[in-house]
């Protein structure tokens, strides 16, 4: 059932009793997203949530999430649409005595025979959608105008069937890793949400909420672990979804502390570039209790 | 009386709204969006319009939001989002001050300045620092003052509020990092949380705007932001990748410079003695060149770099200029101080990268910084003793430092000397010139001894780094 939310603290509740946990501004520019019908652009380090955001706020609004995944190369026939030309073929080879082509062309150029790919799907779905395009930043320029294009429509148009106008406005998520700038423009049509590591107390809260049986010391003491690791300013710094499994593995070994053996035995859980290891091993490792003796 | 405005900060956006209704938020956002211009942020009239828009949708009298929505439609990007902070701040914050001035709200309640003057620094220095280590908002409001007020007894204020701001918080020694030889009990021996020590800064800077404006009963003409507070972004984690981009453009540059004057230097001179000798077996035909050995070298520059502001930007800032030099000149040896002076070449020739070394450096380089006093007598001292024999006039010494002495006898007589025996003297300034020799700032004294060059933003560092690259003629 689709919701329509009525303030900032609907957002915010909403998105909690789903599980994800926004920050400060996460549910604020999602409600102004719907409430304005302008995409999120969503920028952050890898992890952080940002395509558990589009998953959440899809859940809350009661809508069919419809998820581009970008990639480098990715063009329109597998963003857009593309003619489905095998059964087409098999079409016209079946029809082939006694028709002519112009009762053929008009057949096949159906939406019988359209391939929907997600922004298709997301303009012409009945019932509004949430649409994450995710990654943008792998794209190039060339695919981002026409992306801006459909965005600023809402529509598109097939030359052989005319123009597809969506019945629903969608809300729309665009994240980036900034592996590159994106374009003034698609900036503009865009709300700007930042989403960084979180607060230590908010972090844990998520933790928490993804393992309630650890012991409370234990999680405190993984984020406080995680976001020293974090400072090192390694290749790849551990994420939320690091820290989650993190817990995971320390419940499933009943940890009652992180001390320095535990430590060892699974820092390869958050950690995992060889270098990397290396370095918080150095660092960190020894900041821990040496193991109770027993 | 009416609720003082600025009792939390966190508010001030609420009445700094309220008080926008009356003017027409209209033109005041649009005044704001001015000012963003102003300081680079490139904003459409779209992005106005969505501003707009996104206000008839939050409450206003939540700060947060307020702030958030606007941010959201106005700065995207995480640089354009550090600017509408500083902008934002000054916008509102301004507008709550003028409001307080036109009613003649006068601050009261609170701890007063007279009481400051029972209060002991150490005192004071302790409940500081308890107060941003729990984040304590309305305790740190409370603290700044005093600390405004205590300072104020200890000597002049520079007139300059970024100035005071990092002094204050150096006298009061907020570090972020720990300080493991304080006793047990003190809240500082962990290190500080880097967010609330910045929280506490800007404190102490919309405390002493306000009291400027209490002086003078008018608000400060409107400023472009300070230069010095972007190019010297006071909070090292985020600002770090402003910091980052300035360095890996020096680095560029040093690469660059620095291999023309290598390849012009790898030719080794022909020994032509040898090579006549060798050339007798061939008739006299020198078909063998022989090359004068290449004498080991000692080390050509020296830096001396200042760390007693270890949390502000200022060495956050020098020592990347560090590391970049490290990794362009191989010659090189490098020295932290504060009271003393502490050898760390060793530290950046195992640490390529620039947070493991600036972590290294402050853990475990065992600067002796007791009083967090920058004693630059006793560092020339010592540096002359660690040194003497190793400097020859093709050494390039490059100190960077304020030159602010606290005080102390700033023995110029023995910077002198080191200068004399050093081919060449740089002094890296981190202030502006305009605050030169003002307070304890004896820049002066030793500007006769070496080149002196302000050093605050990228093009400075640029016009220093032209001038290293300049072979020493002698
Ligand atoms: N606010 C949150 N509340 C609850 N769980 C969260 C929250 N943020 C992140 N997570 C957890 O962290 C995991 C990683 O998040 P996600 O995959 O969305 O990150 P991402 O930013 O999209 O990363 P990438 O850039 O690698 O695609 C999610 O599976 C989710 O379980
Ligand atoms: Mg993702």
């Amino acid at each position: 059932m689709p919701v329509e939310p009525n303030s900032v603290t609907d957002v915010h509740d909403g998105l909690r009793a789903t599980g994800y946990l926004p920050g400060e501004s996460t549910a604020l520019v999602s409600y102004l997203a719907a409430k304005l019908g302008k995409p999120i652009l969503v920028e952050g380090p890898a992890g952080v949530g940002k395509t558990e955001l589009a998953k959440a706020l899809a859940k809350y609004l009661g809508r069919e999430l419809v998820r581009l995944q970008c990639y480098e190369g990715l063009d329109e026939a597998k963003a857009l649409y593309e003619w489905n030309y095998r059964k087409q073929l098999l079409r016209i080879q079946a029809e082939r005595q006694g028709t002519g082509w112009d009762d053929v062309q008009d057949d096949i150029f159906g939406e019988e025979f359209l391939l929907s790919r997600p922004l298709m799907q997301a303009i012409a779905s009945e019932q509004p959608v949430v649409l994450l395009i995710d990654e943008i930043d792998k794209t190039d320029q060339e695919f981002e105008a026409m992306l801006l294009e459909v965005l600023s429509d809402f529509q598109i148009s097939i030359p052989e069937l005319g123009t597809v106008k969506s019945k629903s406005h969608p809300v729309v998520l665009l994240t980036s890793n900034n592996t590159r700038e994106l374009t003034e423009a698609l900036k503009r049509r865009c709300l700007y949400l930042w989403l960084d590591y979180p607060e230590l107390e908010h972090e844990l809260e998520i933790v928490r909420l993804h393992t309630p049986d650890l012991p409370e010391a234990v999680g405190r003491k993984l984020v406080e672990v995680v976001a020293m690791v974090r400072d090192l300013d390694l290749k790849k710094p551990p994420s939320i979804a690091e820290s989650i499994d993190w817990a995971r593995a320390l419940l499933l070994l009943g940890a009652q502390d992180i001390d320095t053996k535990m430590f060892n035995d699974t820092i390869s859980v958050i950690v995992k570039h060889r270098t990397d290891l290396d370095i918080v091993t150095e660092r960190v490792g020894v900041k821990l209790n040496a193991p109770a003796s027993s | 009386m009416p609720p003082l405005p600025h009792k939390n900060a966190r508010r001030a956006g609420v009445h700094g709204a309220s008080k926008l209704e009356r003017p027409g938020m209209a033109g005041r956002l649009l005044e704001f969006g001015e000012e963003l211009r102003g300081e680079g942020v490139a904003i459409g009239t779209s992005e106005l319009l969505d501003a707009f828009a996104a206000l008839q949708h939050v409450p206003w009298t939540e700060q947060v939001d307020f702030r958030e929505a606007l941010a959201a439609t106005l700065a995207k990007s995480q640089d354009d989002r550090r600017v509408f902070e500083l902008v934002f701040d000054r916008f509102f914050f301004r507008a709550v001050e003028l409001a307080a001035i036109e009613e003649g709200v006068r601050e009261e309640g609170g701890i007063s300045p007279d009481e400051a003057g029972a209060m002991d620094m150490e005192e004071l220095r302790r409940q500081v620092a308890a107060a941003v280590r729990d984040g304590n908002q309305a305790l740190m409001r409370d603290l700044a003052r005093l600390a405004i007020a205590a300072f104020g007894r200890q000597g002049e204020g520079s007139g300059v509020i970024g100035v005071d701001v990092q002094r204050i918080r150096r006298s009061l020694a907020l570090r972020a990092d720990a300080q493991p030889d304080l006793p047990p009990e003190d809240p500082r021996r962990d290190g500080l949380p880097r967010e609330e020590i910045r929280r506490f800064e800007a404190m102490l800077r919309q405390e002493l705007e306000r009291g400027q404006i209490e002086r003078t009963e008018q608000l400060s003409p409107a400023r472009p932001l300070n230069e010095l507070d972007r190019a010297l972004p006071s909070g090292p984690l985020q600002d770090l990748a402003a910091v980052h981009r300035v360095v890996a453009q020096l680095k560029r540059r040093l690469k660059t410079q620095g291999n023309e004057q290598r390849g012009q230097k790898r030719h080794a001179a022909v020994d032509m003695r040898k090579t006549m000798r060798a050339s007798l077996e061939f008739g006299g035909v020198p078909a063998v060149i022989k090359e004068k050995p290449i004498r080991p070298r000692r080390p050509e520059i020296y830096v001396l770099c200042d760390v007693s502001t270890s949390v502000t930007s200022a060495s956050v800032f020098f020592l990347s200029v560090l590391h970049a030099l490290h990794d362009s000149f191989r010659k090189m040896r490098s020295f932290v101080f504060i009271e003393r002076i502490s050898e760390v070449t060793e530290i950046f020739a195992k640490e390529r990268d620039f947070k493991a070394v600036s972590e290294a450096i402050g853990r475990d380089s065992g600067v002796a910084d007791i009083s967090g006093y920058t004693d630059y007598g006793r560092v020339w001292t010592e540096f002359r003793e660690l040194v003497e024999d190793d400097l020859h006039p093709r050494a390039t010494v490059i100190v960077l430092g304020d030159a602010r002495t606290n005080g102390r006898d700033p023995r110029a007589d023995i910077f002198a000397k080191i200068s004399a025996k050093a081919g060449r003297t740089f002094w890296l300034n981190p202030e502006p010139r305009l605050y030169w020799n003002y307070g304890d700032s004896v820049i002066s004294a030793y500007e006769q001894y070496c080149d002196a060059y302000e050093c605050w933003t990228t093009q400075q560092l640029e016009d220093f780094v032209k001038a290293l690259t300049q072979p020493i003629r002698r």
